[in-house]
């Protein structure tokens, strides 16, 4: 960290590279003498022109190169792509394999939040720099939690055929699909993770967190009978309800004045919130009951759960239970498809989806031709989403620890960042990205 | 307790998704002990502690993309005893190198509204064209078995052993219905180097060279056969995926890329030495 004070008693507090999120960010954020905060979370993720790269491609070609925008949550990209095209293909799936789709993605959410929750936000809680040097203190922790991660990690490779970059999504379905003795290995395991899963929930309510407070807009999807993963309408906290269809009359992606980017924001311009405190808010009624009753039992309220941005890694530990509590329930019931893959046919036209990712809604939307060809492409990843909101909460938060010594004030600035579990890598077009708060 | 110095780690990454590193923080059997065994002093993704060097060992993800970036690089392997690429962006350009053959600008301004503000190489490149590498892990992903390997081999100072055959020769071992021949799908594992455990195949989908050509490999031949079935333009596309800037593919990649992009090869044909 570099800090400085230069004329006229300004504070500037600059991370050269923020640590402990995926892909290469940082921040820069500056105090005017009156009080004045300016905020600068700058993306340096080199370009990789991804929207571009999927042009002239056929859509099972675009389902393997989109999972390589993020190596965390490749399963995201895969999803909201094969249910973009399958949709205007009129596709219909076999149910074996949409749940085979969702034990697929439920895999993913355990990995990415067992990842999060012990390796990347863990050590801001009990203050170390990483989770390595952790082993020493709390070694049963970690152990708990790198099972987790491997059992999701295993889910996603006995589906996907292997952990990072799965390759069995085909449109129609899956290349292959499991046999129901592949499955049934994964209950005895599943069971134990659930378990630790809720001694997980309640030991991410009793860490420490800093005072926060804010009143955040959420959005997330929301279907008539599931939590939020792999199909529904995109709502709000405050109304909004539309089909991913129409994402565009709500959403777009503006070049704001002070950026020299892209930013996805509101028509309207209020920052909105994305992940799993969105949807934890938005679909209590639909968690599963193990990960409900662990979540009733932190006696933490929806409200301080909505408001306290550090509080996230509490509403990350509930999906996980609610993810593996699924995955037990898809896996315990599963027979293998009667198809694996339905035929399709190509049609020109557009093709939308949005899916949940790991951190939050993943809007993609493909324009093909007759030979089912891709002329154009537009990929909405959630950090690309959340930045406004995380640049708003840092504005918000910034005067509460600036009494702090410089080190101590940057570190709790980071670990508010870190509350987003920004992924920086699945940035596919946002650089430089620039926000100043008048106060 | 006598206190041998252990060996300095670095892991870094260009541009990439992320996936190769978060490979050795899968090893979620291994991570512990490999934490007591290796000093990692640089790895942003999985802790806050820097070090600029100099290192032992620096691991490096992604492909050398902007000009900051062919920088960094020279400036990372004067810092490192040893330099280790992994996974295909590093050691062979990633999918992002398909825009060699494009004309860059457009590319960008097609994503970016103010394409001036990125900084951005027309090229993505190997590491290796920049700097001299010691060892290479392949794949998109790599494989965690190589990743473990490689640690193993570094620690204990010997040179790893990777496996340097076929994706075919491993296919066939493991007793695997050949998909191309008996399937007829498009297959690229006659030509492609091993290292994933001939999973494509076992998937039941033909293998797509996540890592990358074998040396020596016969390309044209098997595009040949490939061409049987299918169009010229269909067998270059297969070429052109994660690896296709490895010199064995690059010419069918390119073929296909400005196939793909018109406007790419209408201003490429212009400046054609031939």
């Amino acid at each position: 960290m570099h800090t400085d004070t230069p004329q006229g008693g300004d504070l500037h507090f600059e991370v050269g590279q923020l640590t402990r999120v995926e892909g290469e960010g940082s921040l820069d954020l500056r105090v005017a003498a009156d009080g004045t905060v300016a905020a600068q979370l700058r993306i340096f993720e080199a370009p990789r022109y991804f929207e571009r790269l999927v042009v002239g491609r056929t859509p099972d070609e675009v389902i393997d190169i989109v999972a390589r925008i993020c190596g965390i949550c490749p399963v995201a990209y895969q999803m909201s792509a094969v249910h973009a095209f399958e949709r205007l293909f009129e596709v219909e799936i076999d149910p074996a394999v949409r749940l085979l789709r969702r034990l697929l993605y439920c895999g993913e959410w355990i990995e990415s939040h067992a990842l999060h929750i012990f390796l990347l936000h863990a050590p801001d809680f009990l203050g170390y720099p990483s989770a390595l040097e952790m082993v020493h203190d709390h070694l049963e922790l970690l152990s708990r939690g790198l099972s987790m991660k491997k059992l999701g990690n295993r889910i996603v490779a006995i589906v996907g055929a292997r952990a990072i970059h799965p390759l069995s999504v085909r449109v129609g379905g899956f290349s292959r699909a499991p046999r129901t003795q592949e499955l049934a290995e994964l209950r005895a395991p599943l069971e134990a993770a659930i378990i630790d899963a809720e001694a997980t929930v309640k030991w991410a309510a009793s860490l420490d967190t800093p005072p926060s407070d804010r009143e955040p807009r959420l959005v997330s999807l929301r279907h008539p009978t599931e939590y939020p993963m792999n199909d529904g309408r995109i709502v709000s906290s405050d109304g909004i309800d539309l089909s991913p269809d129409d994402w565009g009359s709500a959403f777009e992606e503006v070049q704001v004045p002070w950026s020299h980017a892209l930013q996805a924001s509101a028509v309207d311009g209020v920052p909105y919130l994305l992940g799993p405190t969105a949807r934890v808010a938005l679909a209590a009624d639909q968690l599963h009951p193990r990960a409900a009753a662990a979540l009733k039992a932190t006696r933490i309220s929806p409200e301080a759960l909505r408001r306290n941005v550090f509080l996230s890694i509490v509403a990350r530990a509930v999906e996980l239970l609610h993810a593996l509590a699924e995955a037990a329930d898809i896996v315990a019931s599963y027979a293998p498809p009667a198809r694996h893959a339905a035929a399709w046919k190509p049609k020109a036209g557009v093709a939308a989806w949005a899916t949940e990712a790991p951190r939050g809604l993943l809007f993609h939307r493909y324009v093909l031709d007759a030979k089912g060809l891709i002329r154009d492409a537009q990929i909405v990843a959630p950090t690309s989403q959340n930045q406004a909101a995380i640049e708003h909460d840092l504005a918000l938060f910034a005067p509460a620890v600036l009494h702090l010594p410089h080190d101590e004030a940057t570190r709790r600035m980071e670990q508010l960042i870190r509350s987003y579990d920004p992924c920086i890598s699945c940035a596919t077009h946002f650089l430089q990205l620039k926000i100043e708060h008048a106060r | 307790m006598v206190a041998t110095r252990l060996p300095r780690v670095g892991v870094v990454k260009l541009a990439s998704c992320d996936g190769c590193q978060l490979t050795l923080l899968d090893l979620e059997d291994e991570l512990l002990a490999i934490g007591q065994r290796f000093d990692i002093v640089e790895f942003p993704e999985a802790t806050s502690r820097r070090s600029m060097g100099p290192y032992d060992v620096l691991l490096v993800e992604g492909s050398v993309s902007t000009p900051e970036q062919a920088e960094q690089i020279v400036d990372l392997r004067a810092r490192t005893k040893r330099l280790v690429t992994i996974g295909a962006c590093a050691t062979a350009g990633g999918i992002q190198a398909l825009r060699n053959w494009s004309n860059e600008p457009e590319w960008r301004a097609s994503v970016y509204p103010r394409p001036e503000e990125v900084e951005s190489l027309a090229t993505s490149t190997p590491i290796a064209e920049h700097v001299t590498v010691d060892a290479e892990l392949r794949g998109c992903p790599i494989d965690p078995h190589q990743l473990l390997e490689l640690l193993t081999a570094l620690r204990i100072g010997r040179r790893p052993q990777l496996p340097d055959e076929a994706v075919c020769a491993e296919c066939k071992r493991l007793g695997r219905i050949c998909v191309l021949v008996a399937g007829g799908t498009a297959c690229l594992g006659p030509v492609t180097q091993v290292g994933c455990g001939a999973l494509c195949p076992a998937y039941l989908r033909g293998c797509y060279a996540c890592f990358g050509p074998r040396d020596a490999a016969n390309t044209n031949s098997l595009a040949g056969w490939l061409a049987r079935d299918r169009t010229e333009a269909e067998v270059d596309r297969l070429f052109a995926g994660f690896t296709g800037y490895a010199p064995a593919f690059r010419e069918a990649s390119r073929r296909a890329v400005e196939a793909m992009q018109p406007a790419a090869r209408r201003r490429r044909t212009k400046g054609k030495a031939t």
